[in-house]
């Protein structure tokens, strides 16, 4: 009844190969829209954007790109953390470089660097497939963090080895640095995400997501039928090391303010991205956001059960809290390995019939 | 260059690659198996580990509640008691629900595993670094030191020889006893082995009792040397490279491996490492078995991989 497409015909080209063809998606996406732009930055405030909406968004983008290269092209990846480091620090060389330079800019300037990067670390898949190219990949994870904590040259040879964020501003708004407000900072956030996710939609649905599909599904086949491997998986290489540079880019300058390589970008961040990846779902647009969702309000959830709640100490919950995250995954994997993303594909069938399922 | 300081380099790298091939091994028990990339070997090192040191020593639990600590043949009885019980709870609880899925799901669900793992290795038995001493001769040999002026730990030696031990064991336990022929049928095709009778669900439990076995051996040793504390965990992450070179299915791959990721990493650490800033030990392993990689995608003595449509 809810989720009945029936009734809504396309009579036109251009309406069959619109995004959203159907129109309860666009309503509630809408919604979902109008309350992200505007409602959420009437009642925003530095918690609310610090502990739930930029990590929200800023793993969103981070998981979309992780997406991008295993969901969609099946190269697996354990160096997200090194890519999102990259971006980070790429961004920190920039604004230092260019103070005056649109914030806009940078970050996407940083992105384009993570993708050089990425495509560089992506070569060996050209041999290597499967766990085999995980481990490879985790040689990025070890050798960027190193380069990173190592050459001076990165951090300016600051004496901490930390970065921070300076002053930037877009079009005249203060973006990072102490005094931004939660609003720009929450909107510069989602104006990234929302902007990229659309991009990421489209490109999955077109000639070359098709193409990273062929190959995921068996790089062979794909071959005979005239896809350049070559060509192909370097391209999700870059594409997703883009975003997740941008990820990284914005989880250093925007949310964190401040990073330091061996404790922001470790091997767990790379794990704990490709959770919400599995978790929200592999090859789904979708499944980015609900996985990063998921992977976000979860611990903070837990903790504030345990430590609010049951008034469990600070020490035991974190514990408690590691082992229930992995208690969670397991179930997750077991009840449902396709994740979030499929759920909600289950509820819509559901809902197009409920409440007559005859 | 000095050539006894070459061969003390060369020797301690080979006697840390023993130590990663321990860590290996469970891994390859574990992948030959059951397809199974199983991230949580490293925790279960350390899990062993711990659960050892509470049996055994005086401010474990066994001594809090009884007012003495077991004797360490007794504690290791014990321990690999836990890890048969903590075998047969991940093969009912995980594995038997994910038959047949993709090997990204499975991999995905031991590094969950993990985490549950380490979390209760946390809870039950405290995060503090504990110096674990079940007897194993410290400090360097002192016959070795006199005659050629050579240091080399005893310890090292000690693990050396139990690991050699270890895969003599093992090897005969898979050539020759009826468990390891149905072991290796299960490696070569689950569906035949499954047709000829053999329980899968039985073999699992035993591959991942092994593995927990390995894992206790593994996490005495490396216990013994810098004490028993998370970093341990890490250390499952050293193996990654060793199974490249080696191979995922090859046991005397993962020995050889170990010892080439050993010694590469010490000499690449003291000769090559001066000049770029040293601590590349972190990434030195993954970088050559990303190399090797390159030229060799199955590793040493990995199954030929053949791709059809």
């Amino acid at each position: 009844m809810i989720y009945r497409e029936a009734g809504q015909f396309k009579s036109t080209y251009a309406d069959d190969q619109a995004i959203f063809p159907i129109r309860q998606d666009r309503i509630s996406l809408t919604i979902f829209g109008l309350l992200a732009f505007l409602g959420v930055p009437m009642v925003i405030d530095d918690y609310w954007a610090n502990a739930v909406f930029i990590p929200l968004l800023v793993f969103t983008l981070a998981a979309l790109g992780l997406n991008i290269l295993i969901g969609y092209c099946g190269q697996l990846s354990l160096g997200t953390g090194a890519f999102m480091a990259v971006g980070a620090y790429a961004t920190y060389k920039l604004m230092t470089a260019f103070p005056d330079l649109n914030f806009i800019i940078i970050v996407v300037l940083s992105g384009f660097v993570t993708a050089g990067v990425g495509v560089l670390f992506g070569l060996p898949s050209l041999r290597i497939k499967g766990f085999y190219l995980a481990v490879a990949t985790l040689a990025a994870q070890f050798f960027l963090v190193w380069l990173f904590n190592k050459v001076g040259w990165f951090f300016n040879y600051n004496a901490t080895g930390q970065i921070n964020a300076t002053r930037m501003e877009v079009f005249g708004v203060q973006i990072t640095g102490p005094e931004a407000t939660p609003t720009s900072r929450y909107l510069f956030c989602l104006l990234f995400t929302v902007v990229f996710a659309l991009v990421a939609k489209n490109l999955v649905r077109g000639r070359i997501g098709r193409s990273w599909m062929a190959i995921r599904d068996m790089d062979i086949a794909a071959e005979l039928i005239g896809i350049r491997p070559l060509h192909t998986k370097l391209l999700a290489f870059a594409v997703s090391s883009f975003y997740v540079g941008m990820a990284g880019s914005l989880y250093f300058s925007v949310w964190l303010g401040a990073a330091e390589v061996t404790e922001a970008f470790s091997i767990n961040q790379s794990f704990y991205v490709l959770f919400m990846v599995i978790i929200g779902g592999l090859g789904t647009i979708l499944g980015s956001f609900l996985g990063a969702a998921f992977m976000v309000l979860m611990p903070i959830l837990l903790k504030n059960f345990m430590v609010g709640g049951i008034g469990v100490e600070v020490v035991t919950a974190k514990h408690v809290e590691i082992m229930v995250m992995g208690i969670l995954i397991v179930t997750f994997l077991i009840l449902e390995p396709h994740g979030l993303a499929r759920l909600w594909q289950i509820m819509k069938e559901k809902l197009r019939l409920w409440p007559f399922p005859y | 260059m000095d050539l006894l300081f070459f061969s003390e380099t060369l020797i301690s790298g080979l006697m840390a690659g023993v130590m990663y091939a321990l860590v290996a091994l469970g891994f390859v028990l574990i992948f030959k198996a059951s397809g199974v990339f199983n991230f949580a070997q490293g925790v279960l090192c350390l899990f062993a580990a711990l659960a050892l040191y509470d049996f055994i020593s005086e401010d474990g639990w066994v001594y809090q509640l009884f007012g003495f600590a077991l004797p360490v043949w007794l504690g290791i009885l014990l321990t690999i008691g836990v890890m048969i019980a903590v075998a047969w709870l991940i093969e009912r609880l995980v594995l038997r629900h994910l038959v047949n899925q993709d090997p990204i799901i499975l991999f995905m669900a031991t590094i969950g595993l993990a985490y549950v793992l380490e979390g209760v290795g946390d809870i039950l038995f405290g995060s503090d670094v504990k110096p674990l001493d079940i007897g194993i001769p410290q400090g360097a040999s002192d016959y070795l030191l006199d005659h050629h002026n050579l240091y080399i730990e005893k310890l090292e030696v000690v693990a050396a020889v139990t690991a050699a031990v270890l895969v003599a064991v093992l090897a005969t336990f898979f050539q020759k006893t009826r468990i390891g022929r149905a072991l290796r049928a299960v490696a070569d095709d689950h569906q035949a082995a499954l047709s000829v009778g053999i329980s899968l669900n039985t073999i699992w439990v035993i591959v991942w009792s092994v593995a927990g076995i390995v894992a206790l051996v593994a996490g005495i040793m490396w216990g013994s040397k810098s004490g028993v504390q998370f970093s341990l965990s890490l250390i499952a992450l050293k193996a990654l490279p060793v199974l490249i070179l080696g191979g995922f299915t090859s046991v005397p791959g993962a020995i050889v491996g170990g010892l080439i990721i050993g010694v590469g990493e010490k000499v690449a650490e003291i000769y090559a490492g001066p000049l770029v800033g040293g601590a590349i030990e972190n990434w030195f392993a993954y970088m050559l078995a990303l190399v090797f990689l390159l030229f060799r995608p199955q590793g040493l003595f990995g199954e030929r991989i053949i791709e059809r449509v």
